[in-house]
């Protein structure tokens, strides 16, 4: 090797250094930037419960724990408990899941499993429009025209059959007003199945079709290949739907404002009028006067956002309990 | 011709000023509000012929009568407005002012086929033991017993009521608590109140699609809203014990004897008036203000508009069935303004320049 030759390679090095530096430099920039939004999302959580907690406190002080399980609310008197807005809350998203799950599954199951290639398309996409019509849209339609359709037609048949059961009769007691808790539930599930169908149709078409061709060659059904198959590949996306669409339920507001009756009353019947926390909310924040009212409203905020909370953290819990149970049995 | 260019803008200037009625006044462009949403239709309609005439818009969001009362004490608006009139008390604490702006009347509608408007007649006790739940039917005796000519449904009575909180809810509730005992006892009067039974609507159209939707039900709207809708009013008693029908009349027969003169804050409430045609559930909407102003052209220019109703107002009110501030009653108003009101100077900021 001569002088003449290392010349060159020298600089290619220098340069390469350089290079590097400036590579370095931006990835650190980079993750940093990340780093920052990252941060600035837990931030913004943070905040925002310390600010719910705040503004609860005088509420919460006054009331003690009997704030979360008193059915009162008197804005006259100013005694305020959450009991029926968290009751109501909590059975409309369970009547919304109960309904929504199945027949989400059923929707992605066709759409991925069953339907003719050519039907395939239209159906995903009428869902995917489902998706993006604005809540306000559900609550006129249910109001105007399912809750008298609902009165008049299936709800005197149900109370009378039905409603004579034992055990579950008395949910479906009381006098046919079309709205009520009932129906506040059914017009959630009609919103969140396209959330869950979606995300259900997409993760059932990302199982590599070796595994369901190598299950229907060993002479599996198709209904087989789905449960052995599909679902325990993709339970993860399959749960993370249906806490979307339950995320979306516990938080709905204009839709059920329209149809729950917004009334704070304990009822045993679900034909009956109740209220959720963000449908109290949206309708008597605005004219809510007094320091303890409004603190009594900012307390259903934090409810809601400790139940959001509870049911995420539920999700997870189940996840891990799932992937621990993997390759154990089928 | 930059002269007559100048001679223009000078004209046109004094046209403008003399429209509004005042040079300082025309400055301003527009004058904010927001509160009630009873009287906003008669708002928009005085605003939009004031806004012909001289030129300033007047930008009022009905966002509720709390709402009006929020952004008042805020400062965020130039005035707010309020169906349940604020002690004189409230007033002191937050330094306003109010005075009443126009009247209406509160209106129990039912949802009975067959029945006109009008036919069914309630007695105050009957009113209020059907909003507490105790009378269930309609076919009940003491129901039965007012209306002696009237084949009444038996049909389950199905309450409504506002779900947020309102101004007419507090006339309504007002007038239940001065009626009945227990209603003052158990529930009391309120803007919300603790419903014993019966659905919530949004704002008087969620009440006026509710009672329209559920048969047997009975609901609370502004006079109003029962017109356009074409719902079912109910005759009730009024104090001397005579049945009355909503009207303007019988609207203006409860604001009669109103005595505003010992009023002290126009703190005035329009129920179970005494009065032979008195329709029973009456009340006054509010407007309030910063008793010390900011400034002195912006409170001109509010004045300036709400003086104006007053005075050229009064057939567009009736016209949306509101009923217009007797001249005796503006006149205390105008005293008011000039002894409440004062801008940064100390001054007294009525009567505009």
């Amino acid at each position: 090797m001569d002088q003449r030759a290392t010349q060159p390679q020298l600089t290619e090095t220098a340069e390469v250094v350089r290079r590097l530096r400036v590579n370095r430099f931006i990835d650190r920039l980079f993750a940093g930037a990340t780093r920052f939004f990252a941060i600035l999302v837990t931030a913004s959580v943070l905040g925002i419960l310390i600010t719910l907690i705040n503004g609860a406190l005088p509420a919460l002080q006054k009331f003690g724990l009997a704030f979360f399980y008193s059915a009162q609310w008197n804005p006259v008197t100013d005694q305020y408990g959450a009991l029926v807005p968290i009751v109501g809350t909590l059975v409309t998203s369970l009547i919304a899941m109960l309904i929504a799950i199945p027949v989400s599954f059923g929707i992605a199951l066709f759409i991925t499993e069953l339907a003719p290639t050519w039907l395939k398309r239209p159906v995903g996409t009428a869902v995917e429009l489902l998706a993006a019509i604005p809540s306000i849209i559900y609550g006129m339609w249910g109001l105007f025209v399912f809750a008298p359709l609902f009165a008049d037609n299936i709800q005197p048949w149900v109370s009378d059959h039905i409603g004579q059961w034992p055990l579950i009769g008395f949910l479906f007691q009381g006098p046919p007003l079309g709205i009520g808790v009932f129906t506040a539930g059914l017009i959630l599930a009609i919103m969140v199945i396209p959330f869950i169908a979606a995300v259900m149709r997409d993760v059932f078409e990302v199982v590599p079709p070796v595994l369901k061709e190598s299950a229907y060659g060993l002479g599996a059904t198709t209904w087989e290949v789905v449960r052995q198959v599909v679902l325990p590949y993709t339970k993860i996306g399959v749960v993370g739907g249906i806490m979307l669409g339950l995320g979306r339920a516990l938080g709905e507001t204009m839709a059920v404002t329209f149809v729950i009756g917004n009334s704070h009353q304990l009822s045993s019947s679900l034909f009956m009028p109740g209220n959720t926390i963000s449908s109290a909310l949206a309708n008597e924040f605005t004219e809510a006067s007094g320091e303890m009212y409004t603190s009594a409203l900012i307390g259903l905020g934090l409810v809601l956002f400790i139940i959001t909370f509870l049911v995420l953290a539920a999700a997870k819990l189940l996840l891990v309990r799932l992937k621990a149970q993997e390759g154990k049995s089928t | 011709m930059r002269k007559a260019l100048k001679l223009g803008m000078a004209l046109s200037a004094m046209v403008m000023s003399a429209a509004a009625g005042s040079a300082l006044a025309a400055e301003v462009k527009q004058i904010n509000g927001a509160g009630a949403t009873f009287p906003y239709p008669v708002y928009s309609k005085w605003a939009d012929a004031y806004q012909k005439q001289s030129g300033v818009r007047l930008n009022y969001q009905a966002i509720g009568s709390g709402g009006g009362i929020k952004q008042i004490v805020a400062n965020t608006v130039d005035f707010g407005a309020s169906d349940a009139p604020l002690t004189p008390e409230e007033l002191e604490k937050d330094g306003l002012m109010q005075f009443p702006m126009v009247m209406g009347g509160v209106v129990p509608v039912v949802n009975l086929p067959g029945i006109k408007p009008g036919e069914i007649r309630l007695t105050s006790e009957e009113l209020a033991d059907i909003f507490m739940g105790k009378i269930k039917r309609w076919n009940d005796p003491q129901i039965a017993k007012t209306n002696p000519d009237v084949e009444l449904p038996d049909k389950a009575i199905q309450v409504v009521h506002r779900s947020d909180g309102s101004g007419t809810t507090w006339i309504f509730s007002n007038y239940l608590s001065k009626v009945s005992p227990e209603w003052k006892s158990k529930i009391g009067t309120g803007k919300a109140v603790q419903w014993p039974t019966g659905v919530g609507g949004k704002g008087n159209p969620g009440v006026a699609s509710y009672v329209q939707r559920i048969k047997g039900g009975i609901g609370y709207v502004e006079y109003a809203y029962a017109l356009q809708n074409h719902m079912t009013h109910v005759t009730l008693r009024n104090r001397d014990g005579n049945f009355v029908e909503p009207s303007i009349e019988t609207f203006q027969a409860a604001a009669a004897g109103a005595d505003w003169e010992n009023a002290p804050g126009f703190y005035m409430v329009l129920t179970n008036q005494p009065g032979e045609d008195s329709w029973p559930i009456s009340g006054a909407t509010f407007i309030l203000l910063h008793k010390q102003q900011k400034d002195a052209a912006t409170a001109q220019a509010v004045l300036t508009f709400f003086d104006w109703s007053y005075a050229h107002g009064d057939d567009m009110a009736v016209k949306l069935d509101y009923v217009p501030m007797p001249d005796s009653v503006v006149k205390l108003v105008q005293k008011a303004w000039h002894d409440q009101l004062s801008g940064p100077d100390g001054k007294p900021v009525w009567p505009a320049k």
